[in-house]
């Protein structure tokens, strides 16, 4: 099994490299701008089972080089069988208030970015007609709160994105999944207070990740229970939810 | 708010500030919620009982993202893996390759590093000696950026200054360590009803030659002539080979303590109704089994966050070593003073350690017998109690385990630490804890 990951060094992508190393001993090409910590993830891999490990260093600001290295990815392994797109920023949403280069630089990565290599990466896939392509999206892009609307949208508009790709991609075969995890206890989120009992572990959803894959799912939240969470953030009527802080 | 960074046995409860070190190449100075004036920490995962992995003057520096493998020799068994992986991530990947640790505590969640700077031990410490033991090397980065590799031939002061050295030394980034070949994921294990405390030295001494792994259990309850009864396991690992292992998931089928209930459910009633029907579990006296590993070594870890049902106040844990000579008179003390206290501990657990030379310059295990208890926190009953069981310690040349206590004096850790002087020597200047603030009063 050939995989591609960007955003490699992120907790929940390295987590869902790691099953998969040890549980189909993938070949992987990494993606992702920290080479220390790409290399040692490369290691690691290895040692976990994985058959081979191919780095890639770059910041994905530069989108120019997209076109580039996916396509030394799908040099090097012919097939992709599973692209799991997985970089982000939390960024901070009161600076994206006040600075709108902060917004540009938000929607940038989490959604700009996202979409400009799921376009080279659909044209890839079909001609492939196989395999599937995973993006880490959040339980944010949902509904806008006044929390992070910013991070919320830059979600969304991949999400939207990804429903559509979906009906392009089913009639060829290819799966595109869209993930949305809820709270997760990650570097991301490594300044907020886990006390509540929502948070999971990136190995949590990693499992998920591989399951919702093997299934062929669309859509996945994770851990499962976000979906009722959300059913009901999202039915909540505008003159209560206009009082929540959320 | 809950508590990310707290020890196991949450007692004393308080908030503990703290951040991760994010590359092994990193340097400490690179991590900005750390001053030159405050002292912080090195911290694993938490599963220290007391206060030896905590640091309220300052902040603690958590491995928990150097979570990386580095290689792996499955020809000899040397593994190189990042500080804080874990004992159940190694076992995952080395068990169906056919190897395992060469010791191991009674939970698999603890790092590597944190493996170390305790020198922790297993049921087979008669055999093996401790986790020091079969460390091959590591690198020790230190506040000021010099990264010393430490091996037996090479800075081998602060190779023994580092193992059981309480974090104190420096940071550890990397680790070597040495693995066993095992045939399978399983032991043969033998289980013995006991009835008294006599019984339980001569089953230890005969069991010495005959099996890697020896551990009791004693029911708290007994009194009279059956004080120290119990069950006496022994076990080796399985000889025969059906074949590859096959792959672990350490994880599956866990059940969590979801949340911390108002108030402790470990009581005198519930403690004496668990320890007889324990002991009473078992008709036959001598019962022999096929177990799998998980269950025999990781009883505890079947239930995740078990800690958390001794309620908001927590739990103390208090385990001595007694030297081999005193070792019957003085458990046997000890024993009738908490059946005497009426305040029994839940779980009571007995071995005889064996006369493997530990490495470190402190490390807890040495030759004798070691007895572990835990009790819930009622205030000054409780320390009461803890406080007349060190005296028998004390009395008896014994030691406790830094990793489990929160509360003994500095008289007493002097005492039986002579050479903590030299580890105050190693110490990094900008590290302390708790409880070395509280037991030598360095600062
Ligand atoms: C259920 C249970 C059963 C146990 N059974 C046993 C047993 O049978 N035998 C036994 O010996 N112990 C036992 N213990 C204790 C446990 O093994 C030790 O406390 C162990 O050291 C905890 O490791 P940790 O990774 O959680 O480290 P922590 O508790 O977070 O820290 C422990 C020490 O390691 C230091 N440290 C952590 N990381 C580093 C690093 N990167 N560099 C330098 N220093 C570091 C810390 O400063 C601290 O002094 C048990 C604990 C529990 C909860
Ligand atoms: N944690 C949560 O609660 C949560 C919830 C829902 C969704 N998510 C989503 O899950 C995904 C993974 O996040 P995580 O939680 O695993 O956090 P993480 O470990 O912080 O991962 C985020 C990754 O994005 C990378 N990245 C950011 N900007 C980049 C850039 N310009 N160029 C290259 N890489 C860049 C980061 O690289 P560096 O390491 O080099 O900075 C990091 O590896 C994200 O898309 C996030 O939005 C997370």
């Amino acid at each position: 099994m050939n995989i591609l990951i960007i955003g490699a060094s992120s907790a929940i992508a390295t987590a869902t490299a790691r099953l998969y190393a040890q549980k189909y001993k993938a070949n992987f090409f990494l993606v992702a701008r920290d080479e220390a910590r790409l290399s040692a993830l490369a290691d690691d891999l290895k040692v976990r089972g994985a058959t081979a490990v191919t780095i890639k260093v770059t910041d994905f600001t530069d989108d120019a080089a997209y076109p580039q290295w996916i396509e030394e990815a799908f040099t090097a392994y012919k097939t992709i069988d599973v692209t799991l797109i997985a970089h982000g920023i939390l960024g901070d949403q009161e600076a994206c208030e006040k600075d709108v280069n902060k917004m540009k630089e938000m929607m940038f990565i989490n959604g700009f970015s996202p979409l400009a290599m799921l376009t080279e990466l659909a044209n890839r896939y079909e001609k492939q007609g196989s395999g599937t392509i995973a993006f880490v999206s959040s339980v944010a892009g949902d509904r806008g709160r006044s929390s992070n609307y910013v991070y919320g949208a830059s979600k969304a508009v991949v999400t939207t994105f990804l429903q559509g790709l979906r009906v392009r991609m089913a009639k060829l075969g290819v799966q595109v999944l869209t993930i949305k995890p809820g709270f997760v206890d990650t570097p991301m989120t490594a300044d907020i207070d886990k006390s509540g009992p929502l948070w999971a572990k990136p190995e949590d959803i990693a499992v998920g990740i591989e399951k919702a894959i093997v299934k062929g799912k669309h859509e996945v939240y994770l851990p499962f229970f976000w979906r009722y969470i959300m059913g009901i953030i999202m039915h909540i009527p505008h003159f209560v939810f206009n009082k929540l802080s959320l | 708010m809950a508590n990310t960074y707290s020890s196991w046995g949450r007692y004393p409860n308080r908030i503990q500030n703290g951040c991760s070190l994010k590359r092994r190449e990193d340097d400490l100075s690179s991590l900005s919620a750390l001053s030159k004036n405050t002292p912080f920490l090195p911290y694993g995962l938490g599963r220290s009982y007391g206060d030896s992995c905590q640091n309220h003057a300052g902040y603690v520096v958590s491995s928990a993202q150097l979570n990386s493998f580095i290689s792996f020799d499955s020809e000899v068994g040397i593994l190189r893996c990042e500080a804080g992986v874990s004992l159940s991530d190694i076992i995952q990947v080395v068990l169906p390759q056919g190897w395992f640790l060469q010791v191991t505590p009674g939970t698999k969640y603890v790092t590597v590093a944190g493996a170390i700077a305790n020198d922790v031990h297993g049921k087979n410490h008669h055999t093996v000696g401790s986790f020091g033991n079969h460390v091959i090397q590591f690198e020790l980065l230190r506040s000021d950026g010099t990264r010393l590799i430490c091996s037996e031939s090479q800075n081998p002061d602060w190779f023994y200054a580092t193992i059981g050295g309480l974090g104190l030394t420096g940071f550890i980034t990397w680790v070597e360590i040495q693995l066993r070949p095992v045939k399978s994921a399983n032991l043969d294990t033998e289980n013995i009803k006991y009835n008294s405390l006599a019984e339980f030295f001569s089953i230890s001494e005969e069991s010495v030659e005959s099996h890697e792994y020896t551990v009791a259990w004693l029911d708290c309850s007994a009194t009279g002539a059956s004080l120290g009864r119990g069950h006496f396991t022994r076990a080796n690992h399985c000889q025969k080979q059906y074949g590859p292992i096959p792959p672990v998931n350490t994880e599956k089928g866990k059940l969590s303590f979801p949340i911390t209930p108002p108030l402790s459910l470990i009581n005198n009633l519930s403690v004496k109704a668990f320890n007889e029907l324990y002991f009473n579990r078992q008709r036959e006296i001598n019962k022999t089994a096929v177990t799998n590993f998980d269950a025999f070594f990781y009883p505890l870890d079947g239930i995740l966050h078990w800690n958390r049902m001794y309620g908001p106040k927590g739990f103390l844990q208090h385990q001595c070593i007694i030297p081999k000579c005193n070792a019957e008179s003085a458990i046997k003390e000890l024993l009738e003073v908490i059946s005497a206290s009426g305040m029994g501990s839940f779980l009571v657990v007995l071995k005889m350690m064996g006369s493997v030379p530990s490495k470190g310059l402190i490390s807890f295990p040495s030759e004798g017998a070691t007895l572990a208890l835990d009790f819930p926190f009622h205030g000054a009953k409780t320390l009461g109690l803890l406080l007349k069981l060190d005296a028998i310690v004390s009395a008896a040349g014994g030691s406790l385990y830094p990793a489990k206590d929160a509360r003994m004096s500095a008289q007493l850790f002097q005492q039986a630490y002579p050479d903590w002087i030299k580890l105050e020597e190693k110490r990094d200047p900008n590290i302390n804890s708790d409880f070395w603030r509280r037991v030598t009063g360095c600062q």
